[in-house]
C-alpha cells in the first residue's frame, strides 16, 4: 500500500495549495479533505496544521463541531436519516429497521465493503414529505419500506455496473 | 475625539463613548452586574448569560458584556424579568456542575459558589449532578477536573488567545460541548507549558495546581528531615492578598516569621540565586558576544534568550525547537538554589543532602514541572523537592492557624539569604533584563549604568514587547572589543507576545543581542500560582510593590552581593567555571507541537 499512501499525500498537497495558508480557509480545506477521503485522519490534521498554522486542537474542535466532518472512515454513500419530529411521527422507526436489515449494520456503522454508512441527522427541511433521508447530497422523501429497498438496490446496481464496466446509470 | 452617547441605566443617566459595552457603562454608573464568563484579560464571549439585562425596544434579553452601545439606550439591570432569567441560567449551570464544595480547592474563592449565594439558591430546581462523570486528569503541575467545568471557555480563551499555547480545545457542539485538552489526551501529553494562566482564570475548581501540601507536611513533621524553603519575590508581593491585604503589599519579613513557625528549618531568599543567575547568565552573554563579534564563531547563537521562566522554556521546546541553542544554558534561580543547597550548603553546615528537603515558594505552576525534570539532579539528588505556589502556601499558613498580619518582622537566614534589588525585580517583566544590564554594563565599563537611580526605565512597563539599546563607550581594557558596540535588547511577557517576537526574528525583520521572555502576562508576579483573581490593575500593583522594595535596598546590583562573592571564592571558583557548568547549567529537549506523530 506504499504507493497508495503516497498518492493520498499528493492529493492532500493539492487541496492545501488550492486554498492557501489563511486561517479562514480551514473549513473549505477540511470539507474537501472529508469529501475526497471520506474522513479526516490524524495525518491530514497534522498536515493542515503545519500548512495553515492553526493548532491541531482547534482543528479537532472544528471537526467535532460539524457532524458532516469526521475522523472515522465513512462509506462511499452516507445515508443520513432524519430523526426530527415530523419524520419521527411519520414512521421513522420502520425505516430504521429496513435500512439496518437491508445493509446488515446498525446506525453509526459502515458496511464491510465500505459502500454504505448509516447515520441520523436533524431536520433537513423535508417536513412536507416525511420520513426523509439524505444519501450523500441527494434527498429522498416519502419513504416507505419498499421504496427504501428500491433506492438501495439502484445504488448497489450502479456500483456493480461501475465495477464491471457496464457503463450504467449514474 | 470619539462621540459621546447618553445612556440611561435603571434610574442613572450617564454618557459613554461609542462602542462601550453595557457592562462597562454599568461599572461607570456604579452598578454591579454579575458576570461569569467575562474576564478583564480575555476577549468577550457572551456565553454564560448571567449578565443579561433588559434593553428597551428589544424583545430578548441582552448579554451586557457583549452589547456595544452605538445609540442612546435605556437599560434595566434589575427588573423581575432579568432576575428570573439570571436565576434560571444559574440553576441550569448548577445542574451541570458537580458541586462537591467541601472537598474543592476553590471553596470560598469559587465564582459560581459566590453567585449561588448572591442569588439565594436554596435548592436545585433541575436535576443536579451527584456523581462525577469524568476521570480527573493529573500532570506533575496541573489537575483538570471536567466534572466542575461549566463551559465558560475562559481557559480556552486564555490558552488560545492570551497565551497562544493551544493545549486546550472545545470539542463537540451544543449540549455535548466539552472543554478538554487537544484530542482529549492526558494534559501531560499535549503542548501544555504548565503556565497555569487557565487556573488563574477558571471561575470554579475545574483547573487547579497539583498540590504537594500533604507530602510537605509529612516532611516537616519528620524530625529526621531538614526542610529548607526559598521564597521568590513575587509570592511575597502577593500572598498578602490571601490574608486581607490590598494588592501591592509586600509581606516579605512577616512571611519569614510565618514560615519559621510553620516548621521550616531554614528560610532563604531566592533573590540570592537570582543574583547567581545574573553572574552566570551575564558571563554567558559576554562570552557569546565575544565569540560572535570577535571570533566570528557561527556555532554560537545570538540573540540569547533568558531561561528563568519554565513556561517559556517548554514553549520554545514545543514551538521553536530550532531555537533551543539560543536559550541560555543557565538553570532558573529556583534550580540553581537547589543545587547549591544540596552541595555547598549541605557540606558547610554538615547536613546529609539525602535528609535535606528543599522547597521553593514560587508564583508559578510550571516550577513543579521544572523541578521534576529528570536532568535537574546535578547535585546527586533531586535539586528541588517541591515547588509550592503562593496559593498553596497560603493554605498551609491558614491550616497552621498562623495570622500573617500579626507576625513580627524577621530576616532571612545567612549565608545564602542575602539578595540584591536586582534579584528582587526578577519578579516583574523586564526585571531580569534590568538586573543583567545593571551588572553587565558595570562589569564591562567599570561605571554604573547611565540611568537615574539605577532604574533602567526603557525595559520596565506592561506593554507586551519593549526594546532598548545601550551603547558601550570607554570599556575597561579587557572589554575593548565592545567599544562603540550598541547592545540591542528586547523584553516580552506572555507567550503570545513572545510568539510575535519569534516570528519577526524568524523572518529576519529584527536583530537583538539579548531577549528576556516571561511566559506569564506581567512576568512572575502574574504567575499561574498567584492569588486569584488577577487583572491588569492587580498585576500593576504587585509590580509597584516589587520596584518600591528594590528602591529601599542598599544592595541593588547582583555582582556586589558579598554572599555571592563568598560562594564563588569558597566553592564555585568563577562564573562559567567547571563546577558552575556541572551544577548551574542545563540542557533542553526538543518536543515539537504535533504530539500525534508516532501514533
Amino acid at each position: 500500500m506504499a504507493t497508495g499512501t503516497r498518492a493520498v499525500t499528493n492529493e492532500l498537497q493539492e487541496i492545501l495549495l488550492k486554498y492557501g495558508k489563511d486561517r479562514t480557509q480551514l473549513l473549505p480545506i477540511l470539507v474537501e479533505i472529508n469529501n475526497y477521503f471520506g474522513h479526516i485522519d490524524s495525518n491530514s490534521i497534522i498536515e493542515v496544521s503545519r500548512y495553515t498554522g492553526v493548532p491541531i486542537g482547534e482543528i479537532h474542535g472544528v471537526i467535532t463541531f460539524y457532524s458532516f466532518l469526521g475522523q472515522k472512515k465513512r462509506g462511499k454513500f452516507v445515508i443520513r436519516l432524519c430523526r426530527t419530529i415530523s419524520c419521527d411521527i411519520a414512521g421513522k422507526e420502520q425505516i430504521v429497521r429496513v435500512l439496518e436489515k437491508e445493509l446488515g449494520i446498525r446506525f453509526g456503522e459502515t458496511t464491510e465493503d465500505g459502500m454504505f454508512s448509516l447515520e441520523y441527522t436533524n431536520c433537513i427541511g423535508m417536513c412536507n414529505n416525511p420520513p426523509a433521508m439524505l444519501i450523500n447530497d441527494k434527498a429522498y422523501g416519502g419513504l416507505t419500506p419498499e421504496r427504501v429497498v428500491e433506492i438501495l438496490d439502484s445504488f448497489k446496481l450502479s456500483e456493480y455496473q461501475d465495477m464491471f464496466g457496464y457503463g450504467g446509470v449514474k | 475625539m470619539s462621540e459621546k452617547i447618553p445612556v440611561q441605566i435603571d434610574d442613572i443617566t450617564c454618557e459613554v463613548e461609542r462602542g462601550t459595552t453595557i457592562l462597562q457603562a454599568c461599572k461607570c454608573a456604579g452598578l454591579r452586574v454579575p458576570t461569569l464568563c467575562h474576564h478583564p484579560d480575555l476577549e468577550v464571549a457572551g456565553i454564560c448569560r448571567i449578565c443579561v439585562v433588559e434593553v428597551e425596544g428589544m424583545s430578548g434579553l441582552q448579554a451586557a458584556c457583549a452589547y456595544p452601545i452605538r445609540q442612546p439606550i435605556k437599560v434595566r439591570t434589575n427588573s423581575p424579568r432579568v432576575r428570573r432569567a439570571r436565576r434560571v441560567n444559574l440553576d441550569l449551570i448548577l445542574s451541570e456542575h458537580y458541586g462537591d464544595c467541601y472537598t474543592c480547592v476553590r471553596n470560598g474563592t469559587c465564582e459560581l459558589q459566590e453567585l449561588a449565594r448572591e442569588y439565594g439558591v436554596d435548592r436545585y430546581r433541575y436535576p443536579s449532578t451527584t456523581t462525577p462523570k469524568f476521570k480527573i486528569d493529573r500532570s506533575t503541575a496541573i489537575v483538570r477536573d471536567q466534572n466542575k467545568c461549566i463551559s465558560c471557555k475562559r481557559c480556552i480563551r486564555t490558552c488560545i488567545d492570551l497565551q497562544q499555547v493551544s493545549a486546550l480545545e472545545t470539542a463537540n457542539r451544543g449540549h455535548n460541548v466539552l472543554i478538554q485538552t487537544a484530542f482529549d489526551k492526558p494534559i501531560s501529553d499535549v503542548v501544555c507549558i504548565n503556565c497555569g494562566q487557565c487556573i488563574n482564570r477558571c471561575p470554579t475548581g475545574a483547573l487547579r495546581s497539583n498540590m504537594p501540601n500533604e507530602l510537605l507536611w509529612h516532611a516537616i513533621d519528620d524530625p529526621e528531615k531538614h526542610v529548607i524553603i526559598q521564597t521568590a519575590p513575587s509570592p511575597r508581593a502577593a500572598i498578602g492578598e490571601e490574608f486581607g491585604y490590598e494588592p501591592g503589599t509586600s509581606v516579605t519579613k512577616k512571611l519569614n516569621a510565618a514560615l519559621r513557625r510553620l516548621g521550616f528549618d531554614n528560610v532563604f531568599d531566592t533573590n540570592f540565586a537570582a543574583d547567581l543567575t545574573i553572574m552566570e547568565e551575564g558571563t554567558e552573554l559576554l562570552t557569546r558576544l565575544k565569540k560572535v563579534l570577535v571570533d566570528g564563531d557561527s556555532s554560537v547563537k545570538v540573540p540569547m534568550f533568558t531561561s528563568c521562566s519554565p513556561g517559556w522554556v517548554k514553549y520554545i521546546e514545543h514551538y521553536y525547537p530550532e531555537y533551543l541553542d539560543h536559550l541560555s544554558s543557565c538553570k532558573s534561580p529556583q534550580q540553581m538554589f537547589g543545587a547549591i543547597l544540596k552541595t555547598y550548603y549541605a557540606k558547610k553546615v554538615g547536613i546529609d543532602p539525602e535528609k535535606m528537603v528543599v522547597v521553593a515558594l514560587m508564583p508559578c505552576v510550571a516550577k513543579k514541572f521544572e523541578c521534576n525534570r529528570p536532568e535537574m539532579s546535578d547535585s546527586g539528588h533531586k535539586d528541588v523537592d517541591f515547588g509550592l505556589t503562593t496559593r498553596e502556601m497560603a493554605v498551609m499558613i491558614k491550616e497552621a492557624g498562623i495570622h500573617l498580619k500579626d507576625m513580627p518582622d524577621e530576616d532571612f537566614d545567612h549565608p545564602l539569604g542575602l539578595g540584591s534589588g536586582a534579584g528582587l525585580i526578577f519578579g516583574a517583566t523586564g526585571g531580569v533584563m534590568e538586573a543583567a544590564i545593571r551588572s553587565v554594563y558595570e562589569i564591562v565599563t567599570g561605571r554604573p549604568v547611565p540611568f537615574k537611580g539605577l532604574d533602567v526605565m526603557p525595559v520596565r512597563g506592561m506593554e507586551g514587547i519593549r526594546d532598548a539599546t545601550l551603547t558601550i563607550e570607554n570599556p575597561l581594557p579587557e572589554y575593548q572589543w565592545l567599544d562603540g558596540v550598541t547592545l540591542k535588547v528586547a523584553v516580552a511577557h506572555g507567550t503570545a507576545n513572545a510568539r510575535i517576537l519569534m516570528e519577526k526574528l524568524k523572518a529576519g525583520k529584527l536583530a537583538y543581542h539579548f531577549i528576556e521572555v516571561m511566559a506569564c502576562p506581567g512576568g512572575c508576579l502574574g504567575g499561574g500560582g498567584q492569588p486569584i483573581p488577577t487583572s491588569p490593575e492587580i498585576r500593576a500593583a504587585r509590580a509597584r510593590a516589587i520596584y518600591s522594595e528594590d528602591h529601599q535596598l542598599v544592595l541593588r546590583k547582583s555582582h556586589e552581593n558579598p554572599e555571592i562573592n563568598q560562594l564563588y571564592a569558597e566553592f564555585l571558583g568563577e562564573p562559567l567555571g567547571h563546577l558552575s557548568h556541572k551544577l548551574l547549567h542545563t540542557h533542553y529537549t526538543p518536543r515539537g507541537r504535533f504530539f500525534l506523530e508516532g501514533l
